[in-house]
């Protein structure tokens, strides 16, 4: 019997998850971070496509699905910026797209590890109206657990679907217990252009209302589907004082320095979004509307990526105050946030 | 997902190329039998007006990308018959890239290019094919460079065993002759292409027997037959 527990980096990880989700094609043109997984899954035995960039890799992606094979793509900053041309006629057809965006520092060729700056490219980019599903996960063990997920909800759903995350956690290498995850039941793929009768299947309208009714259907689709996806970590919130708002690598940075905090006499608590698209609104408006909530802390890797998605979904009548920790295409690590926090009490007089 | 009514009529502009290389390749799938196993992906610009013209199965993709949509689609179907269907724009311009790999990687699909010099749907721009001293909305003075030989450019890099062909849509006979040699070439597990030299009398603003002129004068640049 294979050992449960293995010793594997994030593209490992997620390669392992892509063949466990009984994905049978990738397409891929290599970009550092998201390398590893291209030769990764190639190393696996697996079908695959090495395309002469990204824009191809990605309508690559579109053609085999419309066919009803279960593929993916993986990409980061620079090549995520053309796939977002597939995405959005995956947007477009309710293409269960399914791409790995490791987000490396830009703008720009930038760097090439550490980042949070393509959360917006992910969950909005293109000529639409940002319907996918965007999965952040903060550790190997979400890394895998999420992808399934990211799978089965691409097909079952029928939206495109992204596994945000960096060249970090795709490079870290530890030990992952599948045990402890646990089964996953795989939701099959079909063809969606049928073999046994004819569609003709457009995605450009001549008449602005029939735009408006695909679009609409999107939405109202998209918003019920958000009841049962939206996901979160809620950590230390309730009656909490400064509320922490972090998602993927800063989130497990934030979740400690929540324990850090209060060991310091600071009552902190953490709202770690899992999805970033949708996001958990109802909880989030539930953690963040108590009163006890004083200040609403947004942590990232970039200049307000996230702070804007928060802002934006948030109930209007919450009114703690916002503060921001940014530090674009840096790494955040728990003391530094500990100390920010710290700081923050100590200008308004609180300590 | 529309399934648009397959008798609504055609929306191409009186005297088009366009349905004549659809009925064309509408009859030699009925021929061949294959009617079922076709899957037409459209290009944008006026190709993608084929949307519901033929009783296959059809859909749109993005201007430029309907080889690579294609080449998914039959690494995911390989019973299959992948067929991309573009103008020269999305063709020689902004999906040459995709185009030329994959030629060069001879992906069994078969790309149909209607040819008629210009970016038509979007009003007669200067297309990769355009004439030398052939005037459009964005060469006013006249084009100054040379055309696009596609198939012969694609030549440089396809399989040998690729079928690569150029005809006119006034000789119907010869095209159905290509597309079949062309899909049988996919059947067989290589790359085809074929272009057709196409009528556009809406932005040659060419009227009749001018119109087949002006057709019969493209022959001279762009060379008939296998390449």
């Amino acid at each position: 019997m294979v050992n449960s527990r293995q010793f594997l980096t994030g593209s490992e990880v997620f390669v392992r998850a892509a063949i466990d989700s009984g994905a049978g094609f990738m397409f891929g043109y290599p970009i550092t971070p998201a390398s590893e997984i291209l030769s990764g899954w190639i190393n696996s035995g697996k079908k695959y496509l090495q395309t002469e960039d990204e824009i191809a890799a990605g309508f690559a992606l579109c053609g085999a699905v419309l066919g009803g094979e279960k593929a993916f793509t993986a990409t980061s900053g620079p090549g995520n910026i053309l796939m977002q041309d597939g995405l959005s006629m995956a947007e477009g057809m309710r293409l269960p797209f399914v791409m790995v965006a490791a987000q490396r520092g830009g703008p720009s060729s930038g760097t090439v590890i550490y980042s949070q700056q393509e959360v917006i490219l992910s969950c909005f980019g293109g000529n639409g109206e940002g319907m996918r599903f965007v999965y952040s996960p903060s550790n190997l063990s979400e890394l895998y657990k999420f992808t399934r997920k990211a799978f089965n909800d691409a097909w079952h759903y029928r939206f495109p679907a992204i596994i945000l995350t960096d060249g970090y956690l795709l490079k870290t290498k530890g030990v992952i217990d599948f045990a402890k995850i646990g089964e996953i039941k795989n939701i099959s793929p079909r063809a969606l252009v049928p073999k046994d009768s004819v569609v003709h299947w457009p995605n450009i309208y001549t008449f602005e209302e029939e735009l408006y009714q695909e679009i609409k259907l999107a939405k109202d689709d998209f918003e019920k589907v958000a009841e049962d996806i939206a996901d979160c970590e809620s950590y230390q919130t309730d009656k909490a004082d400064i509320l922490l708002v972090a998602h993927g690598i800063v989130g497990a940075a934030a979740k400690e320095a929540v324990d850090e905090l209060r060991k310091k006499g600071i009552n902190a608590g953490l709202f770690r979004p899992i999805t970033l698209r949708p996001l958990a609104r109802k909880k989030l408006d539930k953690i963040a509307g108590q009163e006890s909530v004083k200040k609403i802390v947004v942590v990232e890797s970039s200049l307000g990526q996230l702070a804007r998605i928060i802002r934006d979904q948030i109930a209007p009548e919450i009114c703690a105050e916002f503060a921001y920790m940014q530090y674009p295409g840096l790494g955040i690590e728990t003391e530094a946030i500990v100390d920010f926090v710290a700081g923050l009490r100590v200008v308004s007089g609180e300590i | 997902m529309n399934d648009n009514n397959q008798n609504s009529p055609s929306k191409f502009c009186a005297g088009c190329g366009h349905p004549i290389v659809l009925l064309a390749l509408g009859k030699t799938l009925e021929e061949m039998g294959l009617s079922k196993q076709a899957v037409l992906g459209l290009d944008i610009g006026c190709s993608l007006l084929a949307i519901n013209f033929l009783p296959i199965n059809t859909f749109h993709t993005h201007h430029g990308r309907v080889s690579p949509t294609m080449v998914g689609f039959k690494k995911a179907r390989q019973d299959s018959i992948c067929l991309g269907y573009t103008g020269d724009g999305g063709a020689y311009a902004i999906g040459l890239q995709s185009l030329l790999h994959s030629a060069k990687r001879d992906e069994p699909i078969t790309v149909l290019v209607v040819n008629n010099t210009v970016y038509a749907m979007t009003g007669g721009q200067t297309a990769p094919t355009t004439l030398i001293g052939q005037k459009t909305i964005t060469d006013p003075e006249g084009c100054k460079s040379a055309p696009i030989l596609g198939p012969e450019l694609i030549r440089q890099v396809a399989n040998t065993k690729a079928f690569l062909a150029r005809v006119a849509v006034n000789d119907i006979k010869q095209a159905r002759e290509f597309i079949k040699k062309a899909i049988e070439t996919q059947q067989a597990g290589h790359f085809s292409l074929v272009e057709f030299l196409s009528f556009c009398p809406t932005n040659w603003r060419t009227k009749g027997r001018e119109t087949l002129e002006y057709l019969e004068n493209l022959k001279k640049v762009f060379k008939i037959g296998e390449i």
